[in-house]
């Protein structure tokens, strides 16, 4: 495998990373599987496309994004999934309704043909990174995976949110008992989340291209990532999306049509010694 | 962690032994009443039935598991669609015997089921639910992108049908004897003491761990078992569509299933069929006005989320009130 391979397999790590990181969150908090988490990746790739093609750009199309992602996620968390609090299966399955109906809705707004999110002029062009032509575009990528946890390593151990963030992974009800209104730290998780997928959308839409299949593409690399890491880790993804990326592009180059099975090695090896994933602990 | 809640009712008392004669002459009523039903309907209107009997099995081994196991799995549409698959490559491809093609069908499924249940045993409740997807989603993908093979998005034709059951209702009374094979036999695992170890392995790992069962041996048997079943539905799919393509192991498929087990009542049992006609009834009624059915779809698995967990017959059940038992 060549460098600028590798490279392929870092930048996919890194997106993974972002959409991974926000499904994690969630799951790790709220007990919430969102398996509409790749539909709303999707989503906020068409609308980050659609923000970007009106204005032109990029900035206001990914923060357009994440709101708009971050409101489905609010419509979703308190319009929905209320009415089914501490049911872990039907949560499971009602998102997965939702995932559905987000799927064909994107097909009724934007149609079948695939997108591709136009990349800034700054990130046109290849830059040279030891003795190999490399995409810029992709290394922004890469930077913004490593901003992203970076940020969230922060937010999750230097700030009070974060601190209740991991209080309420491990123990939500006494959180609540000390007085901290855990609900809307839920709420904010929740939001926050979803907009990461949003994100995620937006800088993978250009460059992988949004097609009405990619949610669930993503969808099985990111459940793949989380099942590998563990619930709730964010050093768990951050493990597991290099994993998985870096051995979907290897996959890719020696068996184009197999790449699937290569990510299904590690986790069935990982499965039979740690079925919580790596950094996964019991509830 | 409670996992296992989609079950409201307390399971009838097992271990009555075998058919009593009233449930005999019930069932038997009932078989005959379907077995009558391509004399008074439509030619498509039998295509609908077979469709209800086809899909009604899928939903009943998925029932399997999540009523008597307390596992739901989402992965049971691509157990399906790998023996549509292979029915229809070995009938096309290969030009084998529909029988054998078949068989060869069933078997793929059953394999396929043993790998998922080696790997899915190990986890349960959510876990289980995740790991059976992503399972899923990979035969998903690699029919998707294994053209040589699958055909890819274009998916493969056949005549998968042997000559002598060309004709639709042929066809229809064929596989309702299917269907009344597997549904007798799906009834006598349940009942049998190998369905009871589920039962305790559902309401309580632990205790049948102490008790000195294997679990994981016994959810590992029952998730192979439930893949044949599943597997029997998909190679009748693959006669009856003479057609196959990603979108038959795709997530909307395993998707339908477990709806059709849910509305119908998880671990009822039969009543798979009753979710399985609703759903496919639903889905004609549906088409009829938009080309939406995902959607749709979608919504009403939402729907029966919030307001009907327990299934239709689950709510009947409720709001009658109870002058039998």
């Amino acid at each position: 495998m060549s460098f600028f391979q590798l490279l392929n397999g870092l930048t996919f790590a890194a997106l993974l990373f972002v959409v991974a990181s926000g499904f994690t969150l969630i799951f790790g908090l709220l007990r919430i599987v969102n398996l509409s988490h790749g539909a709303l990746y999707l989503f906020g790739g068409y609308v980050g496309f659609t923000v970007v093609s009106k204005t032109g750009s990029f900035v206001i199309g990914g923060l357009g994004a994440m709101l708009a992602i971050a409101a489905i996620g609010m419509v979703l968390d308190q319009g929905l999934l209320r009415f089914v609090r501490g049911n872990d299966l039907r949560q499971v399955l009602l998102t997965l309704g939702v995932a559905l109906f987000l799927d064909d809705l994107a097909l009724v707004i934007w149609g079948g043909d695939s997108f591709t999110v136009p990349i800034p002029a700054v990130l046109h062009g290849s830059v040279h990174v030891l003795g190999t032509y490399y995409p810029r575009y992709r290394l922004f990528v890469l930077l913004a995976g490593v901003i992203v946890f970076v940020g969230l390593w922060l937010l999750l151990n230097r700030t009070r949110l974060g601190a209740l963030i991991r209080a309420g992974v491990d123990d939500a009800e006494i959180v609540e008992a000390s007085g901290v209104n855990i609900r809307r730290v839920f709420l904010f998780t929740f939001l926050f989340g979803s907009a990461l997928a949003g994100l995620g959308g937006m800088i993978g839409g250009a460059f992988l291209s949004l097609y009405p299949s990619a949610d669930a593409e993503i969808l099985t690399f990111s459940l793949a990532v989380v099942i590998i890491g563990g619930r709730g880790s964010l050093v768990g993804v951050a493990v597991g999306s290099l994993l998985v990326g870096v051995l979907n592009t290897v996959g890719q180059v020696m068996f184009p049509e197999l790449a699937y099975f290569v990510i299904f090695g590690p986790m069935v090896a990982l499965l039979a010694f740690r079925p919580l994933g790596l950094f996964g602990r019991v509830a | 962690m409670t996992i296992n809640v989609l079950t409201s009712e307390p399971l009838p008392p097992a271990g009555t032994g075998g058919l009593s004669g009233r449930t005999l002459v019930i069932a038997a009523l009932i078989v005959a009443a379907a077995a009558a039903l391509p004399l008074v309907l439509s030619s498509y209107q039998v295509g609908l039935a077979t469709e209800v009997l086809i899909f009604g099995v899928l939903a009943m081994s998925i029932d399997i598991l999540a009523g008597f196991a307390g596992r739901t799995s989402l992965g049971h549409g691509a157990i399906f669609g790998i023996s549509t698959y292979v029915v229809v490559y070995c009938s096309t491809q290969l030009g084998l015997h529909p029988a054998v093609a078949f068989a060869l069908g069933v078997v793929a499924a059953t394999l396929a089921a043993a790998i998922f249940g080696l790997l899915a045993v190990r986890a349960s409740g959510v876990y289980f639910l995740l790991l059976t997807l992503a399972l899923g989603m990979i035969v998903w993908g690699v029919c998707l992108r294994w053209s040589q093979v699958t055909g890819g998005e274009n998916g493969m034709r056949a005549e998968a049908r042997p000559a002598i059951l060309a004709n639709q209702n042929t066809f229809y009374w064929s596989v309702l004897i299917g269907t009344v094979i597997v549904s007798f036999a799906m009834w006598r695992l349940v009942r049998s003491p190998f369905g009871l170890t589920l039962r305790g392995i559902r309401d309580s790992e632990s205790r049948m761990r102490s008790l000195g069962y294997n679990v994981p041996l016994h959810l590992f048997i029952g998730f192979t078992v439930s893949g044949f079943f599943a597997g029997v539905a998909g190679a009748f799919y693959a006669m009856f569509n003479n057609f196959v393509s990603p979108s038959t192991v795709a997530l909307a498929n395993s998707v339908e299933g477990v709806l059709m087990a849910i509305v119908g009542g998880v671990g009822t049992l039969f009543g798979s069929f009753i979710g399985a006609a609703a759903i496919v009834t639903l889905q004609n009624v549906v088409s009829g006005y938009t080309e939406r059915w995902q959607m749709i779809l979608g919504l009403a698995f939402v729907v029966v989320m919030i307001f009907a967990p327990e299934g239709i017959i689950g709510k009947l059940r409720a709001m009658v009130p109870r002058k039998t038992r």
